[in-house]
């Protein structure tokens, strides 16, 4: 889907300069486009070297896991299906935390781990179970504390006070967590009402 | 309001230092280890490098035609109506589908309007709040073999559009939309 978009906004941009009479324009959209791609990246590195570095210290000290270990009781009740000292439960809170820290390369094969668990309780039937349905919908919500890229070009484009958005991220991330696991809650109670 | 800022300002520097004081305390070699974990942070932006020159590029040709003010001039009225402003309507379009995409649009929105600004702050707070529903949906489940999907795309998207009006509500709430 993303390539139809893609090409759909090059090419319809293309059209419309050549009707429009912006060809020029689009000529140095292009080239201006690349090259500002590539100086926000070199500027992202300062932000991901020190960030990822930090989370590594982290990761290593056991504060990750410590944090997983508090938010269990939580998870436990966001997915009742799924018995406590099962490996998925372990995977689905390392995936949470990973997300919650903007460790996404982290936690996207956490998160495949967990689904082969939730498939393996599920008696590895190949439709989405119930606790698969909703590790989705708190994944698509993405809990985050700490959104690094974002500050980053927020820093790049010199805003006066990049880090402003932390504290209504946090609270954004928690409301649509919220309604991820009621909405996930509704769908499921539709579905077993209707046997 | 004023206490919303002061926290985010104090929050990073206090999770540093007690990220740092945690590790020396368990007697984990701290810089070493902080080395280690920053080189994977020089592959992340290098890897994202072609992702983002893509999206930007379409993006400043889409703009630099015209195409782009034509379209706000088309569903500006729709969207005064819901309280959203136009411009941000291309990253909501993107950003279930595609992460790398949404950063670039949003890179784009924050370069144009300022970071400081309305729609700056808003794209800031979406980026950051909600995630790629279809990419979640396609690793997971395809890496795992899941056929039928059940409602985890009605309830992936649903939870999306919680997360969007939930953004822009507390940017208004704690910005104004200025």
């Amino acid at each position: 889907m993303v390539n139809y978009i893609w090409v759909f906004l090059a090419i319809v941009g293309i059209i419309f300069g050549l009707f429009n009479g912006t060809m020029e324009e689009v000529n140095k959209a292009i080239f201006d486009g690349a090259k500002e791609a590539v100086t926000l990246c070199i500027g992202l590195i300062s932000v991901l070297v020190f960030w990822l570095g930090m989370m590594r210290i982290a990761e290593e000290s056991g504060l990750l896991e410590r944090l997983s270990k508090l938010f269990r009781p939580f998870v436990k009740i966001i997915f009742p299906e799924v018995p406590t000292n099962h490996p998925a439960m372990g995977y689905i809170l390392s995936n949470m935390i990973s997300n919650m820290f903007g460790l996404g390369n982290a936690a996207t094969p956490l998160g495949i781990k967990a689904m082969e668990e939730l498939k393996k309780l599920n008696g590895g039937k190949n439709s989405a179970s119930r606790s698969m349905v909703t590790f989705l919908a708190i994944n698509t919500a993405s809990i985050t504390i700490i959104p690094t890229t974002v500050i980053a070009i927020r820093m790049n484009y010199k805003s006066a006070s990049p880090t402003e958005i932390v504290v209504p991220t946090i609270i954004a991330t928690i409301i649509s967590a919220i309604g991820a696991i009621l909405i996930d809650r509704y769908f499921y109670y539709r579905r077993s009402r209707k046997g | 309001m004023q206490l919303i800022s002061v926290i985010s300002l104090t929050f990073i520097p206090f999770l540093i230092g007690f990220i740092l004081l945690y590790g020396t305390f368990k007697q984990v070699p701290t810089y070493e280890s902080f080395v280690e974990g920053g080189k994977e942070g020089i592959k992340i932006a290098v890897s994202i490098i072609p992702f983002l020159v893509g999206m930007m590029v379409a993006i400043s040709i889409f703009r630099a035609s015209g195409a782009l003010d034509a379209l706000m001039n088309w569903i500006h009225p729709l969207m005064n109506t819901l309280a959203v402003p136009a411009e941000i309507v291309p990253l909501l379009i993107i950003r279930p589908i595609s992460g790398t995409a949404a950063l670039g649009m949003t890179s784009d929105l924050i370069a144009v309007h300022h970071p400081d600004s309305f729609i700056g702050r808003l794209a800031s707070v979406l980026q950051g709040s909600t995630d790629t529903t279809f990419y979640v949906l396609t690793v997971y489940f395809g890496a795992v073999g899941i056929k039928k999907m059940g409602d985890a795309l009605k309830v992936g998207l649903l939870a999306d559009l919680v997360g969007i009006v939930a953004a822009i509500v507390v940017v208004v709430l704690i910005f104004g939309t200025k």
